[in-house]
Formats: C-alpha cells, sequence, structure tokens
C-alpha cells in the first residue's frame, strides 16, 4: 500500500483561515490527520499580562471575530464578579439581545460557509444578507460590524435604541430560516453528503471535551446558558439532537437559531418595559482586581469559553487563560477524520464550525 | 450547404472572380464564421453566467465594466493576458503547455459538426453524431495532461476523478444516442434533425418519446462538463480548483474558455437531438409570413439559427440554475449513481425505442 502525504492547507479555501491538515492518503482515503494550529497567533493571554484590564478590552473581541460579545462579556463578567457588582434589569436584557443577535449571526456564517464546503453557492449569500441586518445594527449601536467594544465593565458603553430593528428582524428570521431549510435541509444530496457521516458519538465527545452545539447534537443535553445568571429570567429548551453526524449538527444549529431569536424577543419585552438604565460603571483607570483567581465560563456560538484570571491585586493581570471551544474540536479532526474520504473531510470539518482565531489565540 | 455554394459562386461571377477562388474559399469561411461566433459566444455566455449566479444570490452580477457590465468579460480576458505564465518547478514544461492547446481544438471541431440552419453544417458526413462524441470526450486527455505535468497533488487528484467521472458517464451518453439513432434512422445530424420535423412542432421533437434519454443525457453532459454538482474534478472548496490550479495568465484563460465553449457545444447537441435543433417550435418559420418571399427566404435561415440558439441557452439557463441551487455530489455517489442507475436506465430506453419505431413501423414522425 503506497500512501500519499498532502498538505490540506494553511492556504486552502475550506480550512476557513489558516489551519493546516497533515493528511496520510490511501486514493482518497484518509488513513491519518495531523492538525497542525498555530498561524493565527497573536500572543492573547500573554498581551494581557502587559495590559490594563481597559486596554485588554477592546482586543477580546478579536479572540473570534465572529462572536465577539461573548468574550468582552466574559471579561466584563470576570471584573463584575470579582468587584460584587450588580447589574439593573435592563443592562442584562441589552446583553442578552446582543449575544443572542450575535450566535444568530455566527451561526447565519456557518450555514453559509459550510454550504460553500459542499459546493452549493446560493445559501451563501442567502445567509449573509440575513446577517448583514445584524451587523448594520451592530454598527449602529455600537459604530463597529464586528469587533465592537460595546461592554463595559459594569454595563454597556452608552443605552441602546433603534429597537423597531431588531423587532423587524426577528418577524422575518422565521420565514428566511424556512427558505433555507426547503432549499437544503431535504435535498438529497446534502442528505447523502451528511447523514451517517463524521458521526461523533457521546463518548469521544466527551473524551475530547467537545462542547456547545457539536455535542448537544450528539444527544447530550449540555447547554451552559441553563444556569447563566444573565439568562435566569428567560425560557428556552436546548436544542438536542440524538444522531452526532454532520446532519445533526447542521440541524441543531437551524434550530438554535429559532431558539436564539425567541430568547432574544423575549429580550426585547424586558427592554420596552426596563425604560430606565442605572449603571455603575468603574473607573477603569483606578480598576485593580483584589488578590484571587477567577474563573468565568459561557455558552459562546462555538462551544463552552472561559476565561480564568489570577491577580495579585495590581491593575493588570497576573495571568489570564482562555478556554475557547474551537480549539478542541480542530484536536477532534485527529480522531473523526480517519477513515473518511477526502471530499467527506471537508464537509465534516466544516460541519464542527471552526475558527482559526478562536483556536490559535 | 449547395444551395449556398451556388449562391456564393454566382455572386462572384457577377464581379468576375474566377471559379476556383470561389472553390477554395468557400470552405475557408465558415471556419472563420464558427471561430468568431464561437469567441463572441463564449464571451457572452460568461457573462450570461455570472449574471444569472447574481441574480439567483441576489447581487447585481458585473455591472461596472461597459454598458450592463457587458464589457467584463474582455476586461477579464485582457487582465490574464497581461498577467505572467508560472510554470511550477519541478513541472514537465512540454506537456504543462501542450495541455492548453489540446483542449481547445476539438471543441471547435465539435462545432463544425453542428448543422445551425438547413443549409449551414459546416462538415456534413453521415456519421457526424459519432464524431461529435468521439471529439467531445478528447478534452479529458488535455485535463489528465494538465494534472499530471503539473506536479501538484491537487491537480493530480482533480485529473483522476476527472477520468473516471467521463468512463463512468461516456457509456449512458452512447446508449442514448443509440436511441436516438434508431428513432431517426441515422447518424446524421442534419438528418435527426429533419426526422424531427413535423406540423405538430413541438409535438415531432425527440424530447418527447426519448424523455427518460433527454433526461439522462441532460444529466451525462452535466458530468461530462465537470459542472456542479458533478464538479468534482475541479472541486473549489477540496481541491483548490483541480487540475488547473497551477495555471496562470493566458493558458489558464484557455482552459476557462474551452470550458464554456464546450458547454455550448453540448447544449447545441443537446438541442439537435432531443428539441428539434434549427426547427421552429411553431411547426413552420415566422418569418416568411412577416416579411416579403424574397427576404423571407433568406431570413429564414437565420430564424433557424436562432430557434438553435434559443433552445441551447435555454438548456445552458439550467445548467446554470442547477449549479445555483444544488451541492456537490460525493466522489463514490457520483461513480455509483452512473453505473447503477444511469446505465441500466440508458440501456431500458434503448429497448423502449426499438420497440416503439417497431410499432410505428418504419418511421416515427
Amino acid at each position: 500500500m503506497s500512501k500519499l502525504k498532502l498538505n490540506l492547507g494553511p492556504q486552502h479555501p475550506s480550512t476557513h483561515g489558516v489551519l493546516r491538515l497533515i493528511l496520510e492518503l490511501d486514493g482518497e482515503k484518509i488513513i491519518s490527520c495531523e492538525p497542525d494550529v498555530g498561524y493565527l497567533h497573536r500572543g492573547m493571554e500573554k498581551m494581557a499580562e502587559k495590559l490594563t484590564y481597559i486596554q485588554y478590552l477592546p482586543l477580546v473581541d478579536r479572540i473570534d471575530y465572529l462572536a465577539g460579545f461573548f468574550y468582552s462579556e466574559l471579561l466584563c463578567r470576570t471584573v463584575e464578579k470579582a468587584l460584587e457588582i450588580e447589574l439593573s434589569p435592563r443592562v442584562k436584557a441589552i446583553r442578552v439581545l446582543l449575544l443572542e443577535l450575535n450566535r444568530i449571526a455566527s451561526h447565519l456564517l456557518w450555514i453559509g460557509a459550510f454550504l460553500m464546503d459542499l459546493g452549493a453557492v446560493s445559501p451563501f449569500f442567502y445567509a449573509f444578507r440575513e446577517r448583514e441586518i445584524i451587523l448594520q445594527y451592530f454598527e449602529k449601536i455600537s459604530g463597529q460590524r464586528m469587533m465592537n467594544n460595546y461592554f463595559v465593565f459594569g454595563g454597556v458603553r452608552r443605552d441602546i435604541g433603534y429597537l423597531e430593528d431588531v423587532e423587524n428582524f426577528l418577524k422575518i428570521l422565521p420565514d428566511k430560516v424556512n427558505d433555507y431549510e426547503k432549499l437544503i435541509t431535504e435535498n438529497p444530496i446534502f442528505l447523502q453528503r451528511t447523514k451517517g457521516k463524521g458521526v461523533l458519538d457521546k463518548k469521544t465527545a466527551f473524551n475530547f471535551a467537545i462542547t456547545g452545539v457539536n455535542l448537544r447534537a450528539s444527544g447530550v443535553s449540555l447547554d451552559f446558558r441553563k444556569g447563566d445568571y444573565l439568562y435566569k429570567d428567560f425560557e428556552f429548551t436546548p436544542v438536542v439532537l440524538e444522531e452526532g453526524d454532520s446532519w445533526a449538527r447542521y440541524k441543531a444549529r437551524v434550530m438554535e437559531i429559532r431558539e436564539s431569536a425567541k430568547i432574544a424577543a423575549q429580550a426585547l419585552e424586558i427592554l420596552k418595559r426596563e425604560k430606565s438604565i442605572e449603571q455603575t460603571l468603574i473607573n477603569p483607570l483606578t480598576l485593580k482586581l483584589p488578590e484571587g483567581e477567577y474563573f468565568q465560563e459561557i455558552e459562546a456560538p462555538r462551544g463552552l469559553a472561559s476565561i480564568y484570571v489570577k491577580s495579585t491585586g495590581d491593575s493588570k493581570p497576573y495571568r489570564l487563560k482562555w478556554r475557547t471551544g474551537s480549539y478542541y474540536s480542530v484536536n477532534l479532526l485527529r480522531k473523526i477524520l480517519k477513515g473518511a474520504y477526502l471530499n467527506d473531510a471537508i464537509a465534516i470539518s466544516g460541519s464542527l464550525d471552526i475558527i482559526l482565531p478562536e483556536v490559535d489565540k | 450547404m449547395n444551395y449556398l455554394y451556388f449562391l456564393y459562386i454566382e455572386f462572384l461571377a457577377k464581379h468576375n472572380i474566377p471559379q476556383l477562388f470561389g472553390d477554395i474559399t468557400f470552405y475557408v469561411i465558415p471556419c472563420c464564421i464558427i471561430f468568431a461566433a464561437l469567441l463572441i459566444v463564449v464571451l457572452a455566455l460568461v457573462l450570461f453566467e455570472r449574471k444569472l449566479l447574481g441574480w439567483f444570490t441576489q447581487r447585481k452580477g458585473p455591472n461596472r465594466v461597459g454598458f450592463w457590465g457587458l464589457l467584463q468579460t474582455l476586461a477579464d480576458a485582457f487582465k490574464l493576458l497581461c498577467k505572467e505564465n508560472i510554470t511550477p518547478k519541478g513541472a514537465d514544461r512540454f506537456l504543462f503547455n501542450l495541455a492548453p492547446i489540446i483542449i481547445f481544438v476539438p471543441v471547435m471541431v465539435a462545432l463544425g459538426l453542428i448543422p445551425y440552419s438547413s443549409e449551414f453544417t459546416f462538415m456534413n458526413f453521415q456519421t457526424n453524431l459519432l464524431i461529435f462524441i468521439v471529439i467531445g470526450a478528447m478534452p479529458v486527455l488535455s485535463i489528465l495532461l494538465a494534472g499530471w505535468a503539473s506536479n501538484n497533488k491537487y491537480s493530480l487528484f482533480g485529473a483522476m476523478r476527472s477520468v473516471s467521472q467521463i468512463l463512468a458517464y461516456e457509456l449512458p451518453i452512447a446508449f442514448v444516442i443509440l436511441s436516438v439513432a434508431v428513432l431517426a434512422s441515422s447518424l446524421n445530424l442534419s438528418q435527426i434533425t429533419l426526422a424531427q420535423s413535423s406540423a405538430k412542432g413541438i409535438f415531432g421533437w425527440f424530447g418527447i418519446p426519448c424523455f427518460i434519454g433527454f433526461v439522462i443525457m441532460f444529466i451525462c453532459v452535466i458530468a461530462e462538463l465537470n459542472r456542479c454538482p458533478f464538479d468534482l474534478p475541479e472541486a473549489e472548496s477540496e481541491l483548490i480548483c483541480g487540475y488547473n490550479t497551477e495555471y496562470s495568465g493566458m493558458r489558464f484563460a484557455i482552459f476557462y474558455l474551452s470550458e464554456y465553449a464546450l458547454l455550448f457545444a453540448n447544449a447545441l447537441l443537446l438541442a439537435v437531438l432531443f428539441l428539434g435543433g434549427y426547427l421552429s417550435p411553431f411547426g413552420k418559420y415566422l418569418s416568411p409570413m412577416i416579411f416579403p418571399p424574397e427576404i423571407g427566404s433568406i431570413l429564414v435561415y437565420f430564424e433557424q439559427a436562432f430557434w438553435l440558439f434559443a433552445k441551447s441557452f435555454l438548456i445552458i439557463f439550467v445548467i446554470i440554475w442547477i449549479r445555483a441551487t444544488l451541492p456537490r455530489l460525493a466522489a463514490f455517489d457520483l461513480l455509483k449513481f452512473s453505473w447503477a442507475c444511469l446505465l441500466p436506465l440508458s440501456i431500458l430506453n434503448l429497448f423502449l425505442m426499438v420497440i416503439l419505431k417497431y410499432l410505428t413501423g418504419g418511421g416515427y414522425v
């Protein structure tokens, strides 16, 4: 048996960034896969040790540029919990609304990119059309489309507005998602490419520390939004599917878009009710975290995201560590791609929703 | 063709030009016409596809260069012309340069075989259809050469996939054209077109009795052209660009253009075999009814060419529509689909056509 070594990436259209996979092939069958990460390493964690908290805050959006709100929320939350600051209901609702809109935008982009990996061109543009509405809304409220830097320690940078935009968007979104589903979900070629491909069973998922949608598509009901203090007053059901294949991961994301839209609608209700914004903003210049270790976690679009901060009572953290979902998904490729064919490999790695800046940090 | 020949000789005689000149140039003129038409059609096709894809995906498509983006393809071709030709390290220089040349020749020959109107077929042989099929499969040789000579693993994968794909999809095509030949009692494309003529217009076309064959051939043509959903040889999300990954500048442009030229040639063939070729869908031609007879009798040939082009553009439209809608098949499903589904169906279709021919006694009209 002769083996062929194929270098997939770092410059490859469907590795979604700069991921390098060293594949050993027999024909088109993959014998082994060795992911090589680090091409996008920016030293996010080391930088934190040299910067004050407020200086570091704009940077954390860039850990995952598709879900920036989640990471700034984590850093803000760490500071708020450490200084024991209570958020007012309106601020909480604003944060939930923006987080869920961000989740929808991230999943929409994933649907487009995944279908692009499978060779369908149109869904990419359809998904981007809806994502554009969200990004334009973000631009209206924060001045930025992606790296928003909108959450600050103790609240948000300024009060939210243009709620009718969100209302209109949430009104049209279910129809648009129905459109995608009509085009994609029952398409025989799509089913052939995804059903039973890249099956991730519960045990492997636990062993590789997979979280988020990828885990829930394998039949584990683990959603960190349940038990999150922001989401305490919101009603939603975590999406759980049993199959664990690429198709289930697709379906779970589509269902999660609908679920997120419901949460966002609830947040909108609260925002209409609670008109006054009361914030106890922290003066960032004198901000010092008390000595100790802090840990916070949140359900990001690509799995559990968490932050660990060790402070010595200084204005800068002594050590800061991020945990991101994609990093573990990349590691999973080693196992899940073995025995798959080359063109299925692209579909499988696409279905895991890997974002490289999040992996390399 | 004879009629046009006499017209031409008569025209020359009026201006005192010797007949020998006419005898020689008469066969050169169609060559030039086809080549010029091919270039224009291909440039138009690229724009057509990009515009349509734009509309399918809620964009505007090219709309900056020239009025309504009409000059976009020309601008692209010019840009490619200006670019550097790079031959990768370790590539087989001779074969690498040979591949783009080889791919363009068969397309030109194939286009010469099509009857554009009742009087205009550049090469009219008794076995036009067979020659077309043989010539039409030649570009795979160029693809294989390109993939092999590039010294790139992705190109090689693309080339290998392409060969296995064409092998799988040529067989059903052979059975389908056999059934058409049975219906028309001929392998000559002009006679196949004539066999479809009837006063009932559309209902005389072979696309109706031989509908299964039409669908099979349509699918096979898409596969042969390496277009979505069968675009595995150049799957951009897997193999980057397949066999033409390493090509740049004009060599890439030739691959690109010949792809569209092949698309056009195959659409023409489909139109001739199943949609009545140059025949009018109304059963009779419109130009003699609209214009006075002396102009109308000439315009009829242009009308015939118009119908043929309209039909083939309709087919191309459907192919682009499919590209905008469907994801790509997996390599194994692709081969399975041909060997296990299309091939038996096409054989069944052949039997049905033979029975039909037998029952209708002699000629299906």
